[in-house]
């Protein structure tokens, strides 16, 4: 196992997804779904249309980490309407 | 239902001879495009109003502000998700936090929602349509300071112009606002019944204007500010600037 050293400089990339909450009318997705149906692809029971950013980042990952949670509840997610997942890379 | 001849009534209650001129802010942000309309319902109703560039760190001596409708930073992200966080919304926040008057349109209700100024948030309209058409306005709430001198049963008809204005609040929340009486305006037939109808963007409730729980910070998704003369289809949003001026004279 590893030592974590104290300060660890890292190039990361981070994907975040921000949908619309479950209780929020999507008007989007039912359009996408309608069409959907519409141009015959059966089966499709429901659509949710978000929001998806790409950021590339450098620098300390474990502080790193706490600041884009931040910055998604804070700026790049609306906590009132949306949520968001964050998926890191390396 | 006879409604008031607007222009005749508002005029008849002017302010001329009145030295005393209240001061009100306009905040411009990248996009805005309703500033100059604000400006000009104030200047119209004989009081000042101001420009205020976003990037201000301070008000001044102001008594009220305006934050008005556009595509500020494009929408991009959300709707007023980038202008919340210009360096002049710190001092928005000192002012409203000290009592002070605050009154957004369309974008500006979307960045003072943004801003956690007022509850809810704006998203698009169910119908995925930019709706740009005159609506009637019913006053939900008329004891605060936006409402008082909009007289009993006056319907205002007012332009809206916007794709993203369905207002959204869940349940719990809506109750604190139904019993706070922070639900100022919502959407009417031309009888003055709010109906599914008449609502344009799907908001809950037919909900197009709502304050916050201290009544000093209100916004509406209609454009008052574009219904000042008749001759351009409507002078009742005149109504909202009177009450202010009313709210800031009793004040004095």
């Amino acid at each position: 196992m590893m030592v974590p050293v104290r300060f660890e400089w890292q190039i990361m990339k981070v994907k975040i997804i921000i949908t619309p909450k479950k209780a929020v009318l999507d008007p989007q997705g039912q359009a996408v779904l309608n069409a959907l149906e519409h141009m015959g692809y059966d089966g499709v029971k429901d659509v949710h249309v978000g929001r998806f950013l790409e950021l590339e980042l450098s620098g300390d990952k474990a502080s790193m980490e706490s600041r884009i949670e931040e910055a998604c509840h804070r700026f790049l997610s609306n906590p009132v309407i949306e949520d968001y997942r964050v998926e890191w890379e390396e | 239902m006879t409604q008031v001849d607007t222009e005749t009534e508002l005029s008849t209650i002017s302010d001329q001879g009145n030295a005393s001129k209240f001061s009100f802010g306009v905040l411009q942000f990248p996009g805005s495009n309703s500033d100059q309309d604000c400006v000009n319902a104030i200047e119209v109703l004989g009081h000042e109003a101001h420009y205020v560039w976003h990037k201000e760190e301070s008000l001044g001596h102001l008594d009220a502000v305006l934050v008005p409708g556009g595509f500020s930073y494009g929408d991009y992200l959300r709707a007023g998700a980038i202008a919340r966080f210009s360096p002049v919304m710190r001092a928005l926040a000192d002012f409203a936090e000290n009592g002070g008057l605050v009154l957004g349109v369309c974008n500006g209700f979307q960045i003072l929602c943004e801003a956690g100024l007022l509850p809810g948030a704006l998203i698009l309209n169910r119908s995925l349509q930019f709706r740009s058409e005159f609506v009637h306005l019913s006053t939900v709430n008329s004891d605060t300071p936006f409402t008082k001198a909009i007289p009993a049963d006056q319907l205002m008809r007012v332009p809206i112009a916007h794709g993203e204005g369905c207002y959204f609040a869940d349940g719990s929340t809506l109750n604190e606002m139904e019993s706070h009486g922070q639900i100022l305006w919502k959407y009417a037939t031309a009888q003055g019944d709010v109906e599914d109808h008449a609502n344009p963007n799907g908001s809950v409730h037919g909900i197009a204007g709502v304050c916050n729980k201290a009544g000093n910070v209100a916004a509406l998704m209609p454009h008052p500010e574009r219904a000042c003369q008749e001759a351009i289809g409507s002078a009742d949003g005149q109504w909202i600037f009177r009450s202010l001026i009313e709210h800031l004279k009793d004040a004095k």
